[in-house]
């Protein structure tokens, strides 16, 4: 794992708040901001917080655990910092929870998390057996590529429609894909959330059976799962190429491999934060949108490097600090019933949370995967 | 004697955690913190002043919560300090005597816009960014005064400390624009002053008494305003900007004099520091232009370039050539450069003395500044704001510090204090004073003017609950 001493960096903070709002300050744009209020829950007060935890101008507490672990890692603040140091401003967070893990600091919440992946290889302590129900016995086999669906896609019953979804679109396709036997998770949010010892087991374990079953190629609908292979796995030796599902099917559609029928909708596109701003993928999700006939795409106000997170990321989709009222999930689905009455998205943390906001807050407006409104438009 | 110790501080625990419920059951338990991260985060602002920690935050929803605020906190004598960006950078919210920081920011309403009366009535918490992207999506022909702050900070607080802006030039200081005022008086009372006392226009504060002043550059010693009705002003459809550049500072009062008798300037500043090394030794008076058209624009640089053509003509000052990416540097609103200042000394900080002072001083007050800058031996950049065709202007003598680095800030420190006396001295007066600032201010303030500053803050505040020890007249 890289050397980083954030120490550096934490009394450069000016505390001036750029980094809460989007590129046109229209709304709050930090998630744990929005819901909270207290200047404590932006980057600039967690900045100062750090400090003030170093210097033993305040004492360790859960509430200072919560304050931590409730940043979604959304990297809004790296966007929209002034200064030089913006690029590492999720690093210093990441690298500030890894010494709590270190000094045994983290909340509860967050220890079990990491203790169910470690155990079970999913953050609820599911059976390892029911991973793979979805799969129908579709395993890798020297296929051209692997399918990783990640722990959401694979557990969580809403996101897991979307993988069949994702499954049939490759099968009609005829891509040549098949799916890891005994798939665990990625480590992503693991990583993220200050866990770098059990990430380094996860990654070493997951390329030995990578490179044993000779993968070169994974597509995964997971963003999160992307951004691990993409910029994690390469510190250890990884050589496989990765992409997200929304890059496959566009391919697929340019390639006329998919044919698309009409879809009469008004439709929006949340940007999932690790695909956006932490890998830079905006255009591919829109072009497969505007391919559809019938569809009528529209942005949300908030979109590409502007789009206000769903504050399911690093593990908040389990740990849940950012639920409740007025939980980014439900500010942005009022913004998307807003805009149209279908939203899109590409990741299964934000299609569940997304979903969950919209049924909790009785709002009428779909809530689906690229994937699925895809294969809707091919089926009708 | 330990045991009495032990009661005493059990009653005080019990009456804290007493009026902890009575808050939780005023604005709901989520808008209330006791929590050491919120106490400590609350005690200060990003400047060299000392941190003083708040007993209570509060974060309210609307009047009639800060009115049961009050009430309770009158009942009870505690200290009430509203907040909005806490970007004053003088220590302005720092609770000196304890007690309850009210943060402003969730009555972020902007209740209404008068398109053809050009105001707006917002909510206090309302930020600078968000009416300016408010006005751009659903009145694109109107805009307001933006300060170059960070767009956080918030337009009540900045028109009550009498801040200044891009308009400031036509018209004057933010405060100069307020129509009317919603406030919670001290005594828990609400009030409105204004046209918008006696009419629901929120149009103007003539013909009627001025009670407006009770409540502007008092730093909430007088109460608290929950809404603010605020002039908005034209917006033309192109902006562009020039810099013109001396080396004699003496001459800059002049410019100014001649840019502004034009009458086509939008906002006017200056600014000299040592950094980048091309700017050194130079003032660079920067002049913003806004027009309709093309040739409305061409007609104004011409008019400005005239005004200094004797400057030209004598090799005394030129025109800037301002790259693309410079001149989108400069018309950035607000300009986030100005912010970046505080990573100087890779520090996270600086401070500024923001003098109100006569234009004509400007080379004496360019010097001192210098003077101060190097027997302190501290960086330094000047910024100028004229305000009111150069009825005056705000002299910025921004210092950067390293807040890791204690002498680093107490260098700051001392170079602000030193900037306040010398600015004083010259017959400036140091703009949203820190404390220090308001002891010298007030040493020197005429002692009828201060009684009568006294006699106000008891009639209002009888139990001094309001933002105390700021502008204390002993």
């Amino acid at each position: 794992m890289e050397e980083f001493d954030y120490t550096e960096i934490v009394h450069r903070c000016f505390r001036c708040g750029y980094c809460k709002y989007p590129s046109d300050y229209s709304r709050i744009n930090c998630p744990s901001y929005a819901k909270y209020k207290f200047e404590s829950y932006f980057s600039g007060g967690r900045m100062w917080l750090i400090r003030a935890f170093l210097n033993e101008e305040i004492s360790w507490s859960g509430h200072l655990g919560e304050i931590m672990y409730s940043c979604s890692t959304c990297r809004n603040c790296v966007e929209n910092c002034v200064f030089k140091f913006s690029d590492q401003l999720v690093d210093v967070f990441i690298h500030a929870r890894a010494d709590m893990v270190e000094n045994g600091l983290v909340p509860s919440k967050v220890a079990d998390f990491f203790s169910n992946i470690a155990k079970f290889g999913n953050p609820w302590g599911e059976k390892k057996s029911k991973r793979l129900e979805w799969a129908e016995g579709k395993y890798y086999d020297k296929n051209e590529y692997l399918l990783y669906a990640g722990c959401v896609a694979s557990y969580d019953s809403r996101a897991k429609k979307a993988l069949k979804a994702l499954k049939e679109l490759m099968e009609m396709a005829e891509v040549d894909f098949g799916v890891m036997r005994d798939e665990t998770c990625e480590g992503n949010e693991v990583r993220i959330m200050g866990e770098f010892g059990l990430f380094a087991e996860i990654a070493r374990n997951n390329l030995q059976k990578f490179e044993s079953e000779g993968v070169r190629k994974i597509i995964t609908p997971d963003p999160h799962a992307f951004n691990a292979f993409r910029n994690y796995y390469p510190e250890f030796g990884a050589e496989f190429n990765v992409l997200h599902h929304t890059q496959l099917l566009y391919s697929l559609l340019r390639s006329k491999k998919l044919n698309l029928g009409k879809v009469n909708a008004k439709a929006t596109y949340h940007d999932p934060c690790f695909l956006g701003r932490w890998n830079g993928l905006y255009e591919e999700p829109r072009k497969i949108l505007k391919e559809i006939p019938g569809l009528i795409f529209v942005e949300m106000p908030r979109n590409r490097k502007n789009a206000f997170c769903c504050g399911g990321g690093s593990g908040n989709f389990y740990t849940d600090y950012l639920g409740g009222k007025d939980g980014p999930a439900k500010i942005r689905i009022k913004e998307a019933a807003e805009t149209a009455n279908l939203l899109v998205t590409s990741c299964p943390i934000c299609l569940m949370m997304l979903e969950d906001a919209a049924k909790s807050e009785n709002i009428d407006i779909e809530v689906k995967d690229i994937a699925e409104i895809l294969l809707e438009a091919i089926k009708t | 004697m330990d045991g009495e110790m032990d009661d005493k501080t059990e009653d005080k625990m019990d009456n804290k955690m007493d009026i902890y419920k009575k808050l939780v059951e005023i604005v709901g338990e989520e808008y209330v913190s006791v929590n050491p991260e919120e106490l400590y985060i609350y005690s200060s602002d990003p400047g060299t002043m000392e941190p003083c920690k708040p007993d209570y935050v509060v974060i309210p929803d609307n009047v009639e919560e800060i009115q049961k605020i009050v009430v309770l906190a009158n009942r009870h004598k505690i200290p009430i300090v509203p907040m909005g960006g806490a970007l004053s950078l003088s220590g302005l919210v720092r609770p000196l005597k304890g007690g309850i920081v009210l943060d402003m920011k969730r009555m972020n309403r902007i209740i209404e816009v008068n398109e053809k009366s050009r105001y707006a009535v917002i909510e206090a918490g309302v930020s600078e960014g968000e009416l300016k992207a408010y006005l751009n999506k659903h009145h694109p022909n109107l805009r307001h005064s933006m300060p170059d702050a960070p767009p956080i900070a918030t337009i009540t607080a900045n028109a009550l400390i009498h801040g200044s802006g891009r308009l400031s030039q036509q018209y004057g200081f933010h405060s100069d624009m307020i129509n009317g005022l919603e406030v919670v008086l001290p005594t828990g009372e609400i009030c409105r002053v204004g046209s918008c006392s006696i009419s629901p226009y929120w149009f103007t504060r003539a013909p009627l008494p001025e009670l407006a002043g009770l409540f502007i550059g008092w730093f909430g010693a007088t109460g608290i305003v929950t809404k603010l009705g605020i002039k908005l002003y034209p917006r033309q459809k192109l902006r562009d900007v020039m810099i013109f550049v001396t080396e004699n500072p003496d001459y800059v009062a002049d410019v100014i004099w001649r840019i502004t008798q034009t009458e086509v300037t939008e906002d006017l500043t200056v600014w000299a520091q040592p950094r980048p090394e091309w700017a050194e030794g130079f003032q660079h008076t920067t002049v913003y232009l806004t027009a309709n058209s093309e040739e409305e624009m061409e007609l104004k640089k011409k008019i400005v370039k005239n005004a200094v053509r004797e400057y030209i003509t004598r090799k005394e000052g030129g025109f800037l050539m301002l790259t693309p990416a410079m001149k989108a540097m400069f018309l950035q609103e607000p300009m986030s450069q100005l912010v970046r200042f505080a990573d100087v000394r890779k520090g996270g900080g600086f401070e500024y003395v923001g003098a109100i002072l006569p234009v004509e001083l400007f080379g004496d007050a360019y010097r001192k500044g210098l003077e101060i800058a190097e027997r302190i031996d501290i960086t330094y950049a000047f910024n100028i704001r004229v305000i009111g065709r150069a009825h005056c202007m705000m002299f910025a003598y921004a210092y950067p510090f390293n807040r890791a680095d204690e002498e680093d800030v107490e260098r700051a420190r001392k170079a602000l204090h030193e900037t306040n006396k010398v600015v004083l001295e010259m017959g400036g007066i140091p703009w949203k004073a820190e404390l220090p600032a308001q002891k010298l201010i007030l040493e020197r303030m005429d002692p009828t003017t201060k009684e009568l500053m006294r006699k106000i803050l008891q009639l209002l505040d009888p139990n001094n609950i309001m933002n105390p020890g700021n502008w204390e007249v002993e």
